[in-house]
């Protein structure tokens, strides 16, 4: 079975493609959130229950970059949620066989 | 005289912009922003909402170095100068965001739905993005 690297990168309080992919994503894989999907890793947001429910099964990440530019960076994330900066991002793209943008 | 050269009696119009988007993901946002500090110059009566995800683009300590954007949350400063001091940010926004008044960064009038929905009802123009 090959591994999956899903990105999010909207905002889950503007589209569905956060629960659409907590839904479907299975379990072993690895999500990282980028741009407006960062907001789904603060930790005082209604959202963080959702990750929560699938923190042991799947893999979070989010983009350092996109959580600076957000003025996050004074914001506590989700517990367990890695913050990874662009050569990350890279290396999560070749560490995973098939990545899919739920745009 | 041409008759646009005639004097009339000034019309004030009450117009309200409506901020719905995060910052940086789209350029919404910052068109926005453009079209209010544009605006002002015609002395309306301007209001700037700030709901939903739109309550994101006045959080403080932004910083896009990173990511090669221009960072224009500075610019929400501007409004006070150009006498935009009507700028509402709804509590229930900010609420299910984690974030309180403290975390924006100008000072904001922050007001519950139901009297939101009494100073929308007042305008002449809503323009929402």
């Amino acid at each position: 079975m090959s591994t999956m690297l899903h990105l999010i990168n909207k905002s889950p309080f503007d589209r569905p493609a956060l629960d659409s992919c907590l839904r479907l994503a299975k379990a072993g894989s690895s999500v990282l959130l980028i741009e407006d999907g960062v907001y789904a890793a603060l930790r005082n947001a209604v959202y963080a229950a959702a990750i929560g429910k699938r923190m042991a099964e799947l893999k979070f990440y989010v983009l350092g970059a996109d959580v600076s530019a957000r003025g996050l960076d004074d914001s506590p994330l989700i517990d367990g949620i890695d913050v990874v900066d662009y050569g990350g991002f890279v290396d999560l793209v070749i560490e995973h066989d098939v990545t899919q943008s739920w745009m | 005289m041409e008759p646009w050269e005639e004097d009339s009696p000034e019309v004030v119009k009450r117009f309200m912009y409506v901020n719905r988007k995060a910052p940086h993901g789209t350029i919404y946002a910052l068109e926005c922003l453009e079209v209010v500090l544009i605006s002002a110059a015609f002395d309306q009566d301007v209001s700037v909402v700030f709901i939903d995800d739109g309550v994101y683009q006045l959080k403080k300590n932004q910083d896009t170095t990173a990511i090669g954007m221009k960072n224009f949350s500075k610019t929400y400063r501007a409004l006070d100068d150009y006498d935009v001091e009507k700028i509402y940010v709804e509590q229930e926004s900010l609420d299910a965001r984690g974030l309180t008044a403290e975390d924006l960064i100008i000072p904001v009038e922050v007001v519950g739905a139901d009297k939101l929905r009494d100073i929308m009802a007042q305008q002449d123009v809503v323009i929402s993005s």
